[in-house]
């Protein structure tokens, strides 16, 4: 989930990486093996097919997003041959899912890793069956929540609109844990018996085991399979970890995959800058992020449309303000700045000083400036502004700088 | 009267020699707070910035008195401070801290139904009773004495908001930052309860994040029990949907919480909702005029 808010920050794993870490903790994963060459697809491919007796193989795209399959990111291998012409195909695709950057009609993201996987509903798919399984942390009632359906393989928003009914869900007491009562309960509800349903409450004490002990923010297991055996194995899974906790998983924060970020966002992250790329002409800069996306709606109520949501945090120093700069005006679409800063610990003049000689440090800004300081000297920062001789529109009210945006943006 | 905290709440700061916790210590005393100590473990017996360390915050609770904390200890331990000045038998935990794990925050929230006390935050600004008792890392000049209670998840947009209602010449009774954590410990309709029970406040300013359901539960609370004025903004009306990588968030509670949904029901439940930041203090004014 992309940071907007001071909500929590999450680091999102691959799936090959998710079931790394449910394995750790004893939950039955389909087994594979990731490549990211064709010649350690095809090394994985038979070590797959040795250990499962069965030329079948799964190919599956491996980028920080679901609906891979509908762009083509997961494909069946009958054969060696097959596995050779979907790995080919998918290593280096731009993959389109209705959850990559523009969805569908997006550019897509580059496939750098798959995973070579067992065909987990071998050797008797009929007798397979898929469900829907995953925790997270209910705010509302401030514990972790498992959902859990018998509708496993779908998109379980339809299925939660659609049939309410067929989404169960089971509230986990925060000092006590996950219970056994509890596990049997789900199985029960999912309609399973004899070693499926044994197997079914150690799956989800496993899972549980896993959320916490991984400080995860969500786990999503979808489709999780009751094979012909009576075997329960998660078949794909989604999992995000908790930011704020990664200072004590650190082989987990090993696992952080920048290739799959935005280059600027993980640049700005660098610089202590908290930085969203979106789409419109009007960009700013300012401290905090209830104000940050206070001042992109006030961009928009003056007529433009945010460029960026972009957080500088407590010390607006002009090392800081030079690098905000820059990373604003990569973005060619830019045709206004407004800076708004509220000066509380940090003071307005040392800001105003900031700007003034990042902008001269900058020399080219082509782009005009709207400056709104206000808090502590924010009257002697605006004649810092206004007699530095440069091109920068300063305000202290935050009306004045919302009619300078307007002007400026009008203007150009 | 005003809530939470005022002149005679007996403060002491938890993570009091360290440098947050001694920068803004020495500001809240600056301010005229009556902090009565601080807690370091460790260093108890010893005196910082001219006033008692204790190792525990029983040791503060039984030999200062200390009745209100303010928490500045990091992340990793945190949660931990929490939890002992709730035992300890503080009523009103305010902390600061930003970045405390979620399911650390889970375990706190389950262990203060144990005891009688308030949290506010954490990740949070703090609270202000203007003129007598800054608990946070608020700039206090920007406030003022008076009758307006402001309820906000942000920090700087908070500080905006009392900045607007100080120009139109109104005043602070007392300011609450409840915090941008989704596990905090006072959620935005248990702050608006607190202000409409408040004698001294007459109006109430709601601010709001995107995401969560807490504004549309404390809308809910305002249509069915609400006696004063409340304007209400919700920041990120042009925040676009994140990408998220599951669907299971979508399920509980996750639908009404864009900035439209929640001003849409704040609207419908008689809240005096402003579109644009800038208008919240105008608004207050008019508002109480009517």
């Amino acid at each position: 989930m992309r940071r907007f808010t001071n909500h929590t920050k999450t680091m999102n794993l691959h799936e090959y990486q998710g079931k790394e870490l449910l394995k750790s903790y004893g939950v039955a994963i389909q087994e594979g093996i990731v490549a990211d060459s064709m010649e350690e697809a095809v090394d994985a491919y038979r070590q797959i097919s040795e250990k499962t007796g069965s030329p079948f193989a799964i190919v599956k795209a491996q980028i920080h997003a679901g609906g891979r399959g509908k762009g083509g990111g997961v494909k069946f291998a009958k054969n060696l041959d097959s596995l050779k012409e979907h790995a080919g195909n998918i290593l280096g695709m731009m993959l389109k899912t209705p959850q990559t950057p523009g969805g569908m009609n997006g550019p897509g993201k580059l496939v750098r890793k798959v995973l070579i996987a067992e065909d987990a509903y071998l050797p008797n798919p009929d007798a397979c069956k898929e469900y829907y399984i995953s925790i997270l942390t209910d705010r509302e009632k401030k514990c972790n929540v498992i959902i859990y359906s018998t509708e496993g393989g779908m998109d379980i928003e339809t299925v939660a609109e659609e049939t309410p009914h067929l989404v169960h869900k089971e509230h986990v007491d925060p000092t006590l844990g996950l219970q056994a009562f509890q596990t049997r309960k789900i199985a029960f509800n999912l309609g399973l018996e004899g070693a499926a349903f044994k197997e079914m409450t150690r799956f989800v004490t496993a899972l549980y085991k896993a959320f916490v002990g991984a400080d995860a923010t969500l786990f999503e297991i979808n489709p999780c399979l009751r094979d012909g055996n009576g075997r329960i194995i998660a078949v794909d899974c989604k999992v995000s970890l908790d930011d704020n906790a990664l200072y004590r998983h650190a082989e987990l924060e090993a696992m952080r995959d920048t290739g799959e970020e935005d280059p600027t966002e993980v640049e700005a992250k660098e610089f202590g800058l908290n930085y969203v790329n979106l789409d419109g002409n009007g960009g700013c800069m300012v401290n905090g992020a209830g104000l940050a996306m206070a001042t992109m709606d006030i961009i928009k109520l003056s007529g433009g449309e945010p460029a960026n949501f972009l957080d500088v945090g407590g010390t607006a120093d002009a090392a800081r303000v030079e690098q905000a700069f820059r990373i604003i005006l990569k973005d060619p679409r830019v045709k206004a700045i407004l800076i708004n800063i509220f000066g509380g610990i940090v003071r307005c003049d040392r800001v105003a000083q900031g700007v003034v000689d990042a902008y001269r440090n900058m020399g080219n800004i082509n782009v005009p400036i709207i400056v709104r300081l206000q808090g502590t000297n924010a009257d002697l920062a605006k004649e810092i502004i206004d007699q530095s001789g440069l091109a920068v529109h300063s305000a202290i009210l935050l009306k004045e700088a919302a009619d300078l945006v307007k002007k400026v943006l009008a203007d150009n | 009267m005003s809530v939470l905290v005022n002149k005679d709440s007996r403060i002491i700061v938890q993570g009091f020699t360290g440098k947050e916790g001694t920068f803004h210590a020495e500001q809240m005393i600056e301010y005229g707070t009556k902090v009565v100590g601080g807690v370091t473990p460790g260093k108890g017996g010893q005196k910082h910035l001219g006033l008692p360390v204790f190792n525990t915050v029983a040791d503060a609770v039984q030999q200062a008195g200390a009745d209100t904390s303010v928490i500045f200890v990091p992340p990793a331990f945190a949660a931990d401070a929490i939890m002992e000045a709730a035992e300890a038998g503080i009523k009103v935990i305010i902390c600061i801290t930003e970045g405390i794990p979620v399911q650390d925050m889970v375990k706190v929230k389950a262990y203060l139904n144990n005891f009688d006390t308030r949290l506010i935050g954490p990740n949070c600004p703090g609270v202000i009773t203007p003129d007598e008792a800054k608990c946070g890392i608020m700039p206090g000049f920007i406030h003022r004495k008076g009758t307006i209670g402001i309820v906000s998840r942000s920090g700087t947009l908070t500080y905006e908001a009392v900045d607007q209602v100080t120009k139109a010449g109104l005043g602070q009774s007392t300011c609450i930052g409840i915090g941008g954590d989704p596990i905090c410990g006072t959620t935005t309709r248990e702050a608006v309860e607190l202000l409409m029970n408040d004698p001294e406040t007459e109006g109430i300013i709601m601010i709001g994040e995107i995401g969560g359901g807490m504004e549309a539960e404390a809308a809910y609370y305002i249509r069915d029990h609400g006696t004063k004025p409340v304007v209400g903004f919700i920041a990120g009306q042009t925040a676009p949907k994140g990408r998220k990588m599951g669907h299971a968030g979508a399920i509980i509670g996750g639908k009404d919480d864009t900035a439209a949904a929640k001003m849409k029901i704040m609207e419908a439940c008689g809240l005096h909702v402003v579109k644009s930041p800038a208008d919240i203090g105008e608004t207050m004014l008019a508002a109480l005029k009517r």
